[in-house]
């Protein structure tokens, strides 16, 4: 704080020997900056304007009805966003409980148990999951993954899960391997990454002596990594999770090639579905008619509230989690 | 059973549970690239990067794709590095510590993870609408916009990891701020800085989204970025959705060549990043 204000103070007072043109070209290099970081909230402003106009002949027509309407026919000019909207939030849903125990698990495998030679090659290798393109999910989602689940995982799980009381009627459906299960799946696998990295950059700032502290009263590593650890880092870790949250809301083109693109709600998971990012992707360019394509605009509004908050909470506790490590 | 031998067995369960997890996760990584490779290797011939895309039946490659997406690529860039440098440079070298370059920042992390379908929405209503048609500069903006956040977050960090002496150092020799920043800030984190746009061009290679309602795609050459643009991602997303195995097969050889060169450009700029991370 203190030798940042003394160099604030020194290079904004005029250096001696300096012209006046040298404080004007000052001046104007500290305008331009700000005029570019001011563009980074215009861009935001912009994209919530854009929005809301777009959306605004949808909203007119249906009145708020639009959220809670089950129906979505071009033909007749009907639309709500219940279905797409139920299809985000479910495979979001899946993502995430297949996606956190796993990024946890890698998270602690890389921070307390990897030999330190490994660390860095495998850290690196899972992020090249986070690297491949999401179009690149989708086509083997497509051709590889969804015949191959088609075949042997999905009459396995129908025939021993189907039958279970109360949640036996999730999975139900045509053995095509497509639809919203496959979805949240491929989401998971896509978010695992970006988990993963946050959980092990939080854990990797507790103060070893905690840890050193709870071994040498003679804790297991689970119990070092359950009861020091993760209390530790338990913002950063909740921060991290809605983060992944928000990808796998927004996620576009890999939830396109395999949710088969059903505007019907359905508990079963093996049937097609619908989100909002895949309706979107499907109709937006073939949407005819004003009413058809502001529907859609305003379907691509409620995703950007959703992900909004989820992304502004996430942000705050990875921001909590950062001002205690600087007291 | 002991007290003892039961935590034993619960942390020996629990941390075979984490080598799993581990497994799990390279597992997807191992099949997805084998099965780009088995299914695409076939295609990277000449003729993938020198033919047009062809109608089904007939024999082509993927060169207009190529040489759309490269110029769509290269003015996302161009438009977008330059302003986020200067953006990161204002939040972290003038405004470090006030409050509306804090909220700035905020926002930009916001902008960072936002769904990239949202961005193509919005250049569509700033671009296409006005226009009336779909273009290639429609395309570059609306990846520009993607550019644009990353390259203002890598920016903020490197320039706040230069040491304060430095600046300072310079301050004392009669530099005026810009000629601090430029000459001392700018060329202590210039490898930093350099990655954080390289990490932008792998993550905006792949990108279709946005592409589908800005750039569309174009079955012929065509350099006017007045026109819809073809480009890679939007034709692999066509091709590998039709009914057609000589498209299919393109598409899967579309797939490799994406992948592998943004697998490439981010292990390089990670690699990059550590070479300045261990000099003093």
């Amino acid at each position: 704080m203190m030798n940042s204000a003394v160099t604030q103070a020194r290079a904004e007072k005029t250096p001696p020997g300096a012209s006046g043109a040298g404080r004007a070209v000052d001046g104007l290099f500290r305008q331009l900056t700000f005029a570019a970081a001011v563009f980074v909230l215009l861009v935001l402003l912009g994209i919530i304007a854009s929005l809301v106009i777009g959306s605004l002949p949808a909203l007119e027509h249906f009145g708020a009805s639009f959220i809670w309407t089950d129906v979505w026919n071009p033909v007749t000019n009907e639309f709500g966003a219940l279905a797409p909207m139920y299809g985000t939030l479910v495979t979001s849903l899946i993502a995430m409980l297949i996606g956190v125990p796993v990024s946890f698990g890698i998270a602690v495998f890389i921070t307390e148990l990897c030999p330190v030679l490994l660390k860095r090659p495998l850290s690196i290798m899972v992020e090249l999951l986070a690297g491949i393109p999401s179009i690149i999910y989708g086509m083997w989602g497509l051709f590889v993954f969804a015949p191959f689940f088609a075949d042997y995982i999905q009459p396995w799980m129908t025939a021993h899960l189907g039958s279970w009381p109360a949640v036996g009627a999730l999975f139900q459906g045509p053995p095509m391997g497509i639809g919203m299960f496959t979805a949240g799946l491929i989401l998971a696998i896509m978010v695992v990454p970006f988990i993963t990295s946050i959980m092990r950059d939080v854990f990797e700032v507790v103060p070893p002596v905690l840890k050193e502290s709870a071994y040498a009263m003679g804790c297991t590593t689970w119990e070092v990594v359950r009861h020091v650890v993760l209390p530790y880092t338990r913002v950063g870790v909740t921060g991290g999770i809605m983060l992944g949250l928000g990808r796998a809301l927004g996620e576009t083109m890999a939830v396109t090639f395999v949710i088969g693109n059903a505007h019907h709600i359905s508990a079963a998971l093996f049937m097609p579905g619908n989100t909002i990012s895949s309706s979107l992707a499907n109709e937006f360019t073939e949407a005819d008619g004003q009413l058809y394509t502001s529907s859609l605009i305003a379907l691509g509004l409620i995703l950007f509230c959703i992900t909004f908050l989820v992304l502004v909470a996430a942000r705050l506790m990875l921001m909590r989690l950062q001002a205690r490590e600087g007291r | 059973m002991s007290r003892y031998a039961c935590r034993r067995i619960v942390n020996y369960f629990n941390l075979s549970v984490s080598v799993l997890t581990m497994g799990f996760g390279l597992f997807w990584l191992a099949w997805i690239l084998v099965t780009l490779v088995q299914l695409g290797i076939g295609g990277i011939q000449p003729s993938l990067f020198t033919q047009m895309t062809p109608p089904p039946g007939s024999s082509g490659g993927l060169g207009n794709a190529i040489v759309g997406s490269l110029i769509m690529t290269g003015l996302a860039i161009a438009v977008g590095a330059p302003v986020g440098i200067l953006a990161g440079t204002y939040l972290a070298e003038y405004g470090r510590h006030s409050r509306i370059a804090g909220f700035i920042l905020f926002i930009n992390d916001i902008l960072l993870s936002a769904p990239s379908i949202i961005i193509g929405l919005f250049i569509y209503a700033l671009m296409v609408v006005p226009l009336g048609h779909f273009s290639g500069w429609a395309g570059a903006i609306s990846l520009a916009a993607i550019v644009l956040p990353i390259v203002v977050r890598t920016t903020d960090n490197m320039l706040r990891l230069v040491p304060e002496n430095l600046r300072e150092a310079a301050a004392a020799l009669g530099a005026p701020r810009w000629l601090v920043i430029l000459r001392i800030s700018y060329r202590a984190s210039r490898a930093g800085i350099l990655t954080g746009v390289l990490l932008a061009v792998a993550r905006i290679s792949g990108e279709t989204a946005p592409l589908l309602f800005t750039a569309l795609n174009n079955q012929f050459w065509s350099t006017s970025l007045g026109r819809p643009m073809p480009n890679l991602p939007v034709v692999i997303f066509q091709y590998a959705m039709s009914p057609y195995k000589d498209w299919q097969h393109l598409a899967w050889a579309g797939a490799l060549l994406i992948t592998f060169s943004v697998l490439a450009l981010s292990v390089v700029a990670r690699i990059f990043l550590r070479g300045t991370e261990q000099q003093p």
